[in-house]
């Protein structure tokens, strides 16, 4: 799967990827109950899948019908452009509920920098003012953040020096539920 | 992901098909944002553009003003009719002026030919053409293709006809060039004095006769008669031009199919285009000028990219 230079090492495998998930499903429950003022956003691109295995997880295993949930795209209001060597490809936005006064809970897989989310506080306004927003990772990469921002509910807490990056894989798009520690 | 083969948008002939797709899925993205409650994006707070119209221009300009300030540069704006250029000073001196006040694009319009490909020889800017005389007009090509798209769901494969005064008009060369690399057929209809003598070479079927134009087509681009370019009597009148080459309902109605009515503004009602034909479901013409501003954010946005600290 990867090139022999690379070394890599599971942090989670399939079954703990879903005790996790199960797990934040619950935490989400005890704090927002039936969602009915709730709306979970996954930040495009890798949070979208997230977001949406937790939505499936809500509505089949614990019966909460009506979830609103949708993605948000931060290229537009990232803080690197034109700074990247990397041309910023940006994906789409999938926001059919209104965002005023609702509680909104932001999902990415790897919380690193800060600076996605950032952006995200930042891209949400155009849509309304919310009531409050909530942040829900996967990983949450220690003592590599540049901003002040801390999630609310975490998968794992892992720590990775820097040129260690966080692979998250999911089974419809990688082919298995799986999150590797690479070194390149 | 790639980004755009080019510095500047100089004209449709210097792209290439990667980069149309490149400009519309940008443009796609930004059509949703024009459509949020706040319709404005951050990216380019630190990027100013001057938009230089040394020639008359009402949409064009607002629409490249709306796109740039909904991507949040800073904008000048600067009309020859106002301007030094009168009291004789030289376009680069003019643009090199304006640059040195630290300006990173050049948005201009200009009633020469190759006035955009002069300047991005001789300044230190990105520039987008928005039309140089009777040359290139590559934004209005680019929401021509990008709104066929939207209404037909592909732009290759389909027949479009452009109708009218295809001599005087810079719309018509960029989209030849456009639906072209797009893998569109395409045919120019009006009448034989306002038609180029060897427009046959850029691969276009050419017709005079309507009807038959219409039969064939998927898409018709009325344009406008320059009546302002024209030095010269090329049709005996209006009456005789619009009895020709006017599209009205009846006409439409007993054609065999529901083609789609493009104008790239201004319509002379009642000449190209009844009223009645403007302002029906077939008529894409308001969708046309919502698109200009998601296309030219696109394209701004590409560019500025390509500006490096």
């Amino acid at each position: 799967m990867f090139g022999n230079t690379m070394s890599q090492k599971v942090l989670l495998n399939n079954k703990e990827v879903n005790i996790i998930l199960h797990r934040l499903a619950c935490q989400l429950i005890e704090k927002h109950n039936d969602f009915s003022n709730t709306a979970l956003i996954g930040l495009q691109p890798r949070g979208k899948f997230l977001a949406d295995r937790l939505v499936k997880i809500l509505q089949e295993d614990y019966q909460i019908k009506d979830i609103k949930w949708g993605s948000l795209d931060i290229t537009f209001f990232r803080d690197d452009f034109r700074r990247s060597d990397k041309p910023l490809q940006a994906n789409s936005t999938h926001i059919d509920f209104i965002v005023e006064d609702k509680r909104i809970v932001f999902i990415d897989d790897v919380l690193y920098t800060g600076r996605s989310i950032r952006s995200a506080l930042t891209a949400i306004q155009s849509f309304g003012r919310p009531a409050e927003i909530e942040l829900l990772t996967l990983i949450d990469r220690r003592f590599s953040r540049h901003l002040p921002i801390q999630p609310d509910y975490r998968g794992r807490q892992v720590d990775a020096i820097n040129n260690e990056k966080v692979k998250v894989n999911w089974s419809e798009n990688e082919g298995e539920d799986s999150v590797y520690l690479i070194n390149n | 992901m790639s980004e755009l083969s080019v510095n500047h948008l100089l004209g449709i002939k210097y792209l290439n098909k990667a980069d149309i797709d490149l400009i519309f899925s940008t443009a796609d993205h930004f059509k949703e944002v024009i459509n949020r409650p706040i319709k404005k994006v951050p990216s380019l707070r630190d990027i100013t553009i001057a938009n230089l119209f040394f020639e008359n221009s009402t949409r064009t300009k607002l629409s490249f003003e709306l796109a740039e300030k909904r991507l949040s540069a800073d904008v000048i704006n600067f009309s020859a009719s106002q301007s030094s250029v009168k009291k004789g000073e030289t376009l680069i001196d003019t643009v090199n002026n304006i640059l040195s006040m630290k300006v990173d694009m050049v948005v201009m319009r200009h009633p020469n030919p190759g006035a955009g490909v002069f300047l991005s020889q001789h300044v230190n800017a990105s520039i987008v053409n928005a039309g140089d005389g009777a040359h290139e007009h590559p934004t209005q090509a680019l929401l021509d293709s990008f709104s066929i798209r939207e209404r037909l769901g592909e732009v290759g494969g389909k027949n479009v006809v452009i109708v009218g005064d295809i001599l005087h008009s810079r719309v018509a060369l960029s989209n030849i060039f456009a639906l072209q690399l797009q893998g569109a057929n395409v045919m120019v209809c009006g009448p034989k004095t306002l038609l180029p003598k060897y427009i046959d070479k850029l691969g276009v079927k050419v017709e005079t006769n309507l009807r038959k134009a219409l039969e064939w087509c998927d898409v018709a681009n009325m344009l406008r008669v320059q009546n302002e370019r024209m030095d010269i009597s090329y049709f005996p009148s209006t009456r005789e031009y619009t009895q020709q080459f006017g599209v009205n309902k009846a006409l439409l109605d007993s054609l065999d199919k529901e083609i789609v009515i493009m104008h790239p503004g201004p319509i002379n009602r009642g000449v190209e285009i009844t009223s009645d034909v403007a302002d029906s479901d077939q008529a894409i013409i308001l969708d046309q000028v919502q698109n200009g501003v998601a296309v030219r954010m696109a394209v701004i946005y590409l560019l500025a990219s390509k500006i490096k600290n």
